[in-house]
């Protein structure tokens, strides 16, 4: 499995150095890579269909528990054929549709590291190499939805969308972290035996609303879901790819995969319900107001991972089914409308559905697939759409007493309305009379039109032999998500005419009445216009310039670039910090007797240092600071001398020495300290500097103050001479006990003076020099 | 007399911090050299403070027979004074290539390049 | 800066300091000094030398670039350090000559090391002071 994220990875870096070759008739070797790992994937099939899985385990940081763990189960079956087997559509698609483009080779670069976040996505076992995937996913989606990047919409939806999918991914990591602290493991497969102790937990709510939050923000949920058709900036392909089939089932996936572990209470089915339930319906009615073909798509999406989020909070077996097929379903049916749709645009050159009419006549093959994809999500019998349907009834009609008529009644009403909107986007464009002006069209390059064609057929063969699909795929991606056996059959015709029964038909029926009777037009579009201010796109827009207004007043007054007004405010922070600090720790104590009796040479001393140090701040001489700075040195190694450390008084007085000449070396060239700083600032300054320096000395004397903890002084020097056979403790400290120490410090010693060397033997360029 | 040791220290930190709030390079360069050198001393007071009893034990014994000065804060400080040195070395060379280039001391010289620069 | 008292002078002070810094190299073990101090008072002997001199006549008498001193006292230090595990002893191990030696005491591993430390710190501090006297700007 390792190796199939790998080959992803691999194909998206060795575009970098070889993607300019593959524009031309190389290109045809893109598309074989997923067409390969989809392949290979599908011959699992058999074995996850009977209900194995398969387990990969590679250590990465096991003290972090974090590890490549890799499973792959009915669930991550389903997402790996759908991202390897659309994906496979796509890049055909793809292919042809940039053609020419100048930056093929990125967007294919783009799409590459997509499938193999998504692909480790829906393997990973563990939990923190799922979140690594989950983020590698919305940075490449940030990239595909930006990818026209000199427009100006397209880079702002790009920036929505990460905003909004990596806030979301804040709070799933925090969420994860939890779960795993609570639990005990990061492995997802272990969380199902740690079930009790996770919902009994104190944090439990808490790692819910952390992980709805992630699902939500990703899978665009009311009321994160306004960047979803802000992606639709991207190019089709990718609007199919990743913004129908694949990423935005991210959330899903992720809810599903904690289904087991997680679900089954109060506490996670009415959040999940009450937000799938409004964002179905929401999206569904928003849908019908659009003229834009891919916007329509783009709110039946949302309505459709609303649907999806509302199935796993009822979270009943019914629903876990309806759930498992449904993802399968909708992937179908909405990639072939979202390539349907690109055909469209790419040939007519517009999306408006009010100029739409009669394409059949020239574009033959996509309208069919256009058209089976809209009955297909309208759910006429004969369509997996329609079992998909059948499905959700069922599950509603099964849930909780007081809730089923409720549940059931949201969802026919969001079902009416997206078979209509499947309808104005899979059959408006195709029927009725062909506009003269799109008489002249020409059937696209059949790698176009053949990806829509097959998934639409899909679609079809499905519906037509569901127990086949039911049997090899649904049952085990049912069993996986509920955790337990579903019993899982799916068939055309259940015997009898149940309430599910007539609940389809009469979707089918009010959508097309629906249909027929809601007239798209520019009027809806500016009527739902006038709502802008109070959705919550415009809120959080809002709050967000507020933010940017806020960090330009906090660059500008903290980051200003100026080194010294950063450090005056590290210092007067350090300075704030310390005092409350001291302040709290009591009044300074002085144990007169302990001190070492004062010398008149000390005095002496340290009178001359403060001489030096006068000088050396005030002076407009750098060479006269230079020796003032040595003659502090100096000072400093007979305050050694004189608290018996000779070691430290002869390396200081070398360095010293050293250090001097280094700087007339160096310095000697440069010419005086000019005085920049005003009179006033100066003072403030001195001020500062003084505040910290007594800050310090009170530290000083409070450590003096304090009892000394002298066992491991007492250990070096009790041993010094049984275990070193040497009698200067400090030498035997630097050459022996910590040997290893001392020897790192001599290569750091090395590295500087290579340093040194490099620095001053690189020779400027000769434009640098002017 | 410790107290020594603490005022010294103090006045070292002063200096160093007033250095590094100025503009000139050269100035932010002695400003660090002054706090390494107060840091040493604020280490230097942490352990036992004693006079005429280095950390040497005598010809004749094995063992320590009176007490002698802490070794643990000597031997940092004293692989803290020589990698200083690395770094002031490093420091001025840096500072004498910057000189080269700008032709000027003031750190503000070096966040606003002139446009041909960019 | 010629001066001919200094060059005088720095022709009998450059071996007596070496041979200063050598004992305080060898006597770090038993008393004051060591490989760091060591180090350091034999640069200065050749600073001071190439001030009366001029840098290139000290790198006449050095033969060699003191860039090329640095891995050799890496190694010595890395051998001593590494030494031990031939013998099936924990790394950093003192391993002792049994008999004394005039003068300089117990010959161990730990004055090794210690050597390795001084022809870094002559490496090392040469190479800063001589490459920065030596470039002309």
């Amino acid at each position: 499995m390792l190796f199939t994220i790998l080959l992803g990875l691999f194909s998206a870096i060795l575009l970098i150095p070889f993607g300019s070759r593959l524009k031309s008739k190389w290109s045809i070797l893109l598309p074989l890579i997923p067409t390969g790992i989809f392949a290979y994937y599908l011959g699992f099939i058999p074995k996850i269909a009977s209900g194995a899985s398969f387990v990969q385990h590679i250590e990465w940081v096991p003290t972090l528990g974090v590890n490549f763990d890799f499973r792959l189960d009915g669930l991550s079956m389903l997402f790996m054929l759908l991202i390897t087997g659309i994906g496979t559509g796509i890049f055909f698609y793809a292919r042809t549709y940039l053609k020419g483009h100048p930056y093929f080779d990125r967007f294919f670069g783009y799409l590459f590291l997509f499938m193999t976040a998504m692909m480790g996505l829906v393997l990973s076992d563990n939990m923190l190499l799922l979140f690594i995937f989950w983020e590698l996913t919305s940075i490449s989606s940030f990239f595909l939805i930006g990818f026209n990047n000199d427009n100006k919409d397209s880079r702002k939806s790009a920036m929505t969308a990460m905003t909004i999918t990596g806030m979301g991914g804040f709070f799933l990591l925090a969420g994860l972290v939890l779960l795993g602290n609570v639990a005990g493991t990061y492995q997802i497969s272990e969380l199902i035996e740690y079930k009790d102790r996770i919902i009994n937990s104190d944090f439990y709510p808490l790692i819910l609303l952390f992980i709805f939050l992630g699902a939500f923000t990703k899978s665009a949920q009311f009321p994160f879901h306004f960047w979803l058709p802000g992606a639709m900036k991207a190019p089709t392909p990718v609007s199919a790819y990743l913004h129908s089939a694949t990423m935005v089932k991210a959330g899903i996936y992720l809810l599903a995969r904690f289904f087991p572990a997680l679900g089954g209470t109060d506490l996670w089915s009415y959040p999940l319900m009450i937000v799938g339930g409004f964002t179905m319906l929401y999206a569904a009615i928003h849908s019908l107001f659009r003229i834009d073909l891919k916007s329509i798509l783009a709110y039946t999406t949302i309505s459709a991972l609303g649907i999806l989020v509302f199935l796993l909070g009822v979270g009943s077996r019914e629903a876990i089914i309806a759930a498992a097929v449904f993802i399968l379903v909708h992937a179908l049916y909405k990639a072939t409308l979202f390539l349907v749709t690109g055909i469209i645009d790419h040939e007519t050159g517009t999306r408006d559905i009010t100029k739409l009419a009669g394409l059949r006549k020239v574009l033959m093959p996509v309208a069919i697939a256009g058209i089976l994809a809209a009955l297909s999500s309208a759910g006429l019998p004969g369509t997996f759409g329609f079992i998909g349907k059948d499905l959700i009834y069922e599950a509603t009609l099964h849930s909780k007493e007081n809730l089923m008529l409720i549940l059931t009644i949201l969802a026919v009403i969001t079902n009416t309305c997206l078979v209509a909107a499947g309808f104005m986007a899979g059959w408006k464009p195709f029927a009725g009379e062909l506009p003269r002006e799109y008489s002249q069209l020409h059937l696209p390059y059949k790698s176009m039109w053949i990806p829509p064609l097959i998934l639409g057929t899909l679609g079809l063969l499905f519906g037509l032999f569901p127990s086949f699909i039911g049997k090899w795929m649904s049952l085990a991606t049912a069993n996986s998500i509920f955790g337990a056996e579903t019993d899982l059959k799916l068939a055309i015709w259940h015997g009898s005419f149940n309430t599910v029964l007539i609940l389809s038909l009469v979707t089918l029926g009010l959508g097309i009445l629906l249909y027929i009777f809601n007239k798209p037009s520019e009027k809806k579009v500016s009527f739902l216009e006038k709502f802008q201010s109070i959705s919550s796109q415009s809120i959080l827009t809002r709050y967000s310039n507020d933010i940017i207004r806020f960090s330009t007043w906090y660059t500008g007054k903290f980051h200003n670039g100026y080194l010294r007004s950063y450090h005056l405010k590290i210092i007067l922070f350090a300075e704030g910090l310390l005092i409350y600090k001291l302040w709290m720790s009591g009044p300074i104590q002085i144990d007169f007797d302990n001190l070492t009796p004062l010398t008149i040479y000390e005095v002496a001393v340290v009178v001359i240092l403060l001489g030096a140090l006068l000088i050396v701040v005030s002076t407009p001489s750098r060479l006269t600071a230079v020796v003032s700075m040595s003659v502090i040195g100096y000072c400093i190694c007979l305050m050694y001398v004189f608290y018996s450390a000779p070691d430290l008084a002869m390396t200081q007085f070398t360095i010293d020495t050293l250090s001097t000449v280094l700087f007339v070396l160096v310095l000697y060239k440069l010419p005086g300290f000019l005085n920049l700083a005003s009179a006033k600032q100066q003072y403030r300054d001195i001020v500062v500097a003084l505040g910290f320096g007594a800050i310090l000395s009170i530290i000083a004397l409070k450590v003096l103050y304090e009892p000394i903890q002298t066992q491991t002084s007492d250990f070096y020097g009790e041993n010094a001479y049984i275990l070193a056979k040497g009698k200067n403790v400090v030498n035997l400290i630097l050459a022996d006990f910590r040997g290893i120490d001392t020897m790192f410090e001599t290569v750091v010693l090395g590295i500087a003076a290579l340093g040194v060397y490099s620095l001053l033997k690189l020779r400027l360029k000769s434009s640098e020099k002017e | 007399m410790e107290l020594l040791l603490v005022a010294v220290l103090g006045l070292l930190y002063a200096a160093g911090v007033y250095l590094i709030l100025r503009r000139s390079m050269v100035k932010l360069l002695l400003g660090i050299m002054l706090l390494g050198n107060g840091t040493n001393i604020l280490i230097f007071l942490l352990g036992s403070i004693t006079k005429g009893k280095p950390p040497v034990i005598d010809a004749d014994h094995n063992v320590f027979q009176d007490i002698y000065a802490d070794p643990i804060p000597q031997a940092l400080i004293l692989t803290a004074i020589v990698i200083s040195f690395a770094l002031t070395a490093f420091a001025i060379v840096l500072l004498k290539r910057v000189y080269a280039l700008v032709n000027s001391d003031d750190l503000d010289d070096l966040n606003t390049p002139e446009e041909e620069d960019i | 800066m010629r001066s001919i008292i200094l060059q005088t002078a720095t022709r009998y002070l450059l071996p007596i300091l070496l041979l200063f810094s050598f004992f305080l190299l060898l006597r770090g073990h038993y008393y004051p000094g060591g490989g760091f101090v060591g180090g350091l008072v034999a640069s200065i002997a050749f600073v001071l030398h190439s001030f009366a001199n001029g840098t290139e006549a000290t790198m006449k008498i050095l033969k060699r670039k003191p860039l090329s001193l640095i891995p050799i006292g890496l190694g010595i230090s890395a051998t001593s350090v590494v030494l031990p595990t031939f013998f099936g002893l924990p790394p950093m191990t003192g391993l002792w000559w049994e008999e004394k030696i005039p003068v300089i005491g117990m010959i161990g591993s730990a004055l090794f090391f210690d050597l390795g430390v001084y022809l870094v710190v002559v490496g090392v501090v040469l190479t800063i002071l001589f490459t920065i006297s030596l470039t002309k700007d």
